[in-house]
């Protein structure tokens, strides 16, 4: 029986928690991380029940308290769903086990609100995934990028003022998708997604609707720092601490693409995005703008972590591409890439955020050498930064063979062009970082001084998964991915 | 032609992944244990392909699929006579060179012993995925495997010349192979539905000849590690490596994996016909022709020992592709003739080179005159080894020279001889006199950089402590000498492959 209650405890497990913190907080401090990680623990087997349920048997629809749609709220998981489900908490799951040592050791005396900001940020990701309304996910974006300030602005000096400038920007993002929604509820009265998409097509010649769409995607991209509206980002990430930069860097910005991908082919049916009002292009040029200017402004940062907040945008735009090749391959590439980024990003940013905790270096100077200190981490690291660059046998590889695949089969081929150069870009890019790390530097210790087990095991975690995910990507790709496919698609 | 269904393509590749995995774990601790290991490795990678050679001569095809990614990707492996030639070639030669290393290292004292080791296994296993594949992902897949783990090999002395070297290296190499050869493979895919290699070819009747030519300029420019001009600045580069690496790898594994995937594409994705139709391949034996000339030249014009074989090297890679661009059965057999026949005389020029360095610490062209006497037999060695270059008979580089040449009368290609014949004399030109001034010439004084060798130490044969170094070059000579007298071996596996193409 509580297999079907999955699609409710997923997420009121991690909001009740988040709440409880505050309170177990009073009578023992690293009890909240013990709880933050059961939680997180329970979500996750949570997805992947969830998402065992839907290979096996299709579609949940799930009823919050019982009340029906278009009225009360519904939770739809399909198998985009329930895959995003599992990358979500997957890397919540690491992200919190790995945050102990820095919650120690930056904000010893709030610690039960850091983590119950972590679980409200777990809670409103979860949501963005689960729900079926889109009012609803209106409030969970909110309620994600409420906490994604809160947190950042827990970082260095300069956090505050990024985390200010990532709040102006993202509520107008937010509010953007408000009006969209409002639209909607004006022009046919529902807000349940699977209401919508029957009622749209009534209205869709109207410029009312136009206008929504347009609302709803400059409001996302916004909230998915799609070039060129990603300006929130980089600071964002650069400051925030290093315990939670891996998990709003592989979460957040994967999350508001599968939200585009959801209204785009959900609540808009198809066939009006892809031939009535012909967006496609758009996006397209756009994201190859995201690669280039991406990996260019990557090559020209210093800090670590800068580094990798330039390469998401990148990785945005390959993530975008594929959508708006409009093929199939093309779109299996980009859903596969949601999930290779996810774990590439957080190797990344736990790498960095491992060297970092041990000797404090935060820039490609302050990094060099250190492969004698560390290996382990080191070595972890340059998995991650290969499987970037998209070099066989790591997963990066085999999302980029699907993308092109796409761009050529749509005969796009300047997508195609923009997606090997940034890939060399990208090279260049970590090149210029491994090789600081991996050249003789005198002055800096030689004895072996390797980051704690709570913060190995996750980099480790995501190492085996860059090596393995390619080769089960097939298995991936015809239970799940095949299924998530839009009708129309070529 | 029968097919069988073997796992030992597999266990080839992965034997030297587990040895590579144990020599970590053995590390600098125990090193005769590491470097024993190393040779067991070698030994068993040699002894399972040999395995295979008799079922391929009967004529049969050995398949085995390690990872079916989707249904139309795989990681696949499929031995044919081509392959196995290949196979059979860098893992006998490996078990030659890990002496040799053993030889080099200890007698340099290099640093990093275990990552070489390590590294060089590693490598070798992508080779033999290479020369196994049956598709062309899982050959780019390894080809790729190679770049990456043969990386910390060149870059190993960790000098700033060192690392200069490996990201020039990695450059070109990781650069052509994602822009170009990528793209053409993709595009293989999505106009061919598939990309096993197939005996006739698979792009026939595909795609429109202009799409056709594209995919074939992007081929040809994205396996850069075939070394033809514009893509061979990585190989003069990639000679900072400690010479072992030059010498099995740099002229024998990462090059002719290069020239065989130039075979494999040009024979297997676009096949004879096709690029007869298209005049694709007097079109290639143009730019090959081109390397081979230029690459002599600058050869003249290189003072330093390795430099010098390195450019020789990339004229000889283009003789292979020559070959095949001739579209002949001819050209063909003697462009995979020297794919083996080639490989024993560069190697012992090599490891001729490495054993002047670790004994004489010489490196330059300038300085050998009159080494000969301290070194008589390794400098007997490396005049086999230029001979076998030049294609005097009775050395293996004649047979294939010769094959190359009736397959240039063949295809009426007059110019190609021309060109090879002018390469020939341009080989003397840059290998002879380093013979004779080794023999014939009086040691100069003023060049003689190893202050702890005393003038009358010129006339004593100072090899006998590094029998490490001297015997296995010995034997690769040798093994030069010997392909000149069993080619007829080597021409019943060549048969095989000009029986399916033609």
């Amino acid at each position: 029986m509580i297999r079907h209650q999955l699609p409710a405890i997923i997420i009121v497990a991690p909001f009740i928690m988040a709440i409880l913190t505050n309170l177990i907080g009073l009578w023992s401090r690293s009890a909240c991380y013990y709880a933050a990680l059961f939680t997180a623990g329970v979500s996750l087997f949570s997805s992947i029940g969830i998402l065992d349920t839907v290979i096996s048997t299709g579609k949940i629809s799930y009823r919050l308290g019982g009340w029906e749609p278009p009225w009360g709220i519904e939770y739809l998981v399909d198998h985009l769903n329930a895959y995003m489900l599992v990358i979500v908490t997957l890397i919540a799951f690491l992200s919190i086990l790995y945050s102990y040592r820095f919650a120690e050791k930056d904000m010893p005396a709030r610690i039960p609100q850091f983590y119950s900001l972590m679980l409200l940020l777990l809670t409103g990701l979860i949501g963005m995934t689960i729900t079926g309304d889109a009012f609803n996910l209106y409030v969970l974006i909110e309620i994600t990028s409420i906490a994604c300030y809160a947190l950042i602005a827990k970082g260095d000096d300069k956090s505050p003022l990024a985390s200010f400038n990532y709040l102006i920007i993202g509520t107008a993002g937010a509010c953007l998708y408000l009006i969209g929604v409002g639209y909607l509820y004006i022009l046919t009265g529902s807000l349940n997604m699977a209401d919508l998409t029957n009622l749209l097509p009534k209205v869709y010649h109207t410029k009312a609707l136009l206008a929504a769409f347009f609302f709803f995607i400059v409001g996302i991209a916004i909230k998915m720092a799609f070039f060129p509206l990603h300006g929130w980002l980089p600071n964002a990430y650069n400051h925030s601490p290093d315990s939670v930069s891996a998990f709003m860097a592989g979460t957040v910005t994967k999350v508001c693409a599968y939200v585009l991908i959801r209204v785009m082919f959900t609540i808009f049916q198809p066939q009006y995005s892809l031939s009535i009002v012909p967006i496609l292009p758009l996006l397209g040029w756009l994201s190859v703008g995201a690669m280039l200017y991406g990996c260019i402004l990557a090559l020209a940062q210093r800090e670590l972590k800068n580094i990798f907040s330039y390469l998401i945008i990148a990785e945005v735009g390959y993530i975008v591409v594929g959508i708006s090749t409009a093929t199939k391959i093309g779109f299996t590439g980009s859903v596969l890439h949601i999930l290779n980024d996810a774990i590439m990003m957080a190797c990344l940013f736990f790498t960095a955020g491992a060297i970092a905790y041990k000797t404090g270096a935060k820039t490609i100077d302050d990094v060099k050498g250190i492969h004698k200190k560390m290996p382990l981490t080191t070595a972890g690291f340059t998995v991650g930064a290969v499987s970037v660059v998209g070099v066989p046998p790591t997963c990066g590889f085999f999302s980029k063979w699907y993308l092109l695949l796409g761009t050529i089969h749509s005969g796009e081929y300047h997508y195609t062009a923009g997606l090997l150069l940034s890939s060399l870009l990208c090279a260049i890019v970590l090149y210029r970082v491994l090789q600081s790390m991996y050249s003789q530097n005198n002055e800096i210790s030689t004895k072996n001084d390797e980051a704690p087990a709570t913060m190995l095991f996750p980099i480790y975690v995501t190492v085996f998964a860059i090596l393995i995910i390619g080769f089960i990507s097939g298995n991936i790709i015809s239970t799940v991915i095949d299924k998530t496919i839009p009708i129309g698609f070529r | 032609m029968q097919i069988i269904e073997s796992t030992t393509p597999i266990l080839i590749v992965t034997v030297s992944l587990i040895g590579a995995i144990l020599i970590a774990l053995t590390g600098e601790r125990n090193r005769n244990l590491r470097e024993f290991l190393t040779i067991l490795v070698a030994g068993i990678k040699f002894v399972l392909v040999f395995s295979m050679v008799e079922l391929i001569l009967k004529g049969s095809v050995i398949t085995y699929t390690a990872f079916q990614i989707t249904d139309k990707l795989s990681i696949a492996f499929k031995v044919d006579a081509l392959g196995i030639l290949f196979a059979l070639t860098a893992s006998f030669l490996w078990i030659i060179t890990s002496f040799y290393s053993i030889g080099y290292m200890r007698g340099n004292n290099e640093k990093k012993q275990t990552r070489f080791y390590v590294c060089f296994a590693i490598a070798l296993s992508a080779t033999m995925g290479v020369a196994m594949s049956a598709n062309l992902f899982t050959t780019f897949v390894f080809y790729e495997i190679i770049t990456i783990s043969t990386f910390p090999l060149v870059a190993h002395k960790g000098t700033p010349e060192a690392l200069a070297g490996a990201k020039k290296y990695l450059t070109f190499l990781l650069a052509t192979s994602i822009a170009f050869q990528l793209t053409a493979v993709i595009m293989t895919y999505n106009y061919a539905g598939t990309i096993d290699f197939s005996n006739k070819g698979i792009l026939e009747g595909k795609a429109s000849d202009s799409i056709i030519t594209i995919m074939f300029i992007l081929y040809m420019a994205g396996i850069a590690k075939a070394a033809m001009m514009p893509f061979h600045g990585w190989l003069p580069a990639a000679m900072v490596a400690p010479t072992p690496v030059s010498a099995l790898l740099h002229a024998v594994a990462v090059v002719k994996t290069g020239v065989f995937v130039v075979v494999k594409v040009v024979l297997h994705i676009f096949g004879v016909d096709l690029l007869q139709r298209l005049g694709l391949g007097v079109a290639l034996g143009y730019v090959a022709s081109f390397t081979i000339i230029m690459a002599s030249v600058v050869a003249l014009t290189q003072d330093n020992l390795k430099r010098r074989l390195a450019y020789s090297t990339v004229g000889q890679l283009s003789y292979i592709v020559l070959g095949v661009s001739l579209l002949t059965t001819s050209g063909i057999a003697g462009s995979i003739m020297h794919i083996t026949l080639h490989a024993f005389g560069k190697i012992t020029l090599f490891f001729t080179a490495g054993a002047i360095y670790v004994v004489l610490h010489k490196t330059e062209v300038s300085q050998l005159a009159g080494i000969g006497r301290q070194m008589p037999f390794t400098m007997a060695a490396f005049t086999i080894g230029s001979l076998s270059m030049i294609g005097t008979p009775p050395l293996g580089g004649f047979i294939s020279k010769w094959y190359i040449l009736v397959g240039a009368v063949q295809a009426h290609e007059l110019f190609f001889i021309v060109v090879l014949s002018i390469s020939t004399i341009l080989n003397a030109c840059y290998f002879l006199p380093i013979v004779y001034s080794a023999f014939f010439k009086e040691p100069s004084h003023d060049n003689h950089h190893g202050g702890h060798h005393h003038n009358d130490h010129h006339d004593t044969c100072l090899e006998g402590k590094h029998i490490f170094l001297v015997a296995p070059l010995v034997l690769t000579a040798i093994g030069a000498l010997t392909a000149f007298l069993f080619s007829g071996y080597l021409f019943d596996l060549v048969s095989i492959v000009l029986k399916g193409v033609r």
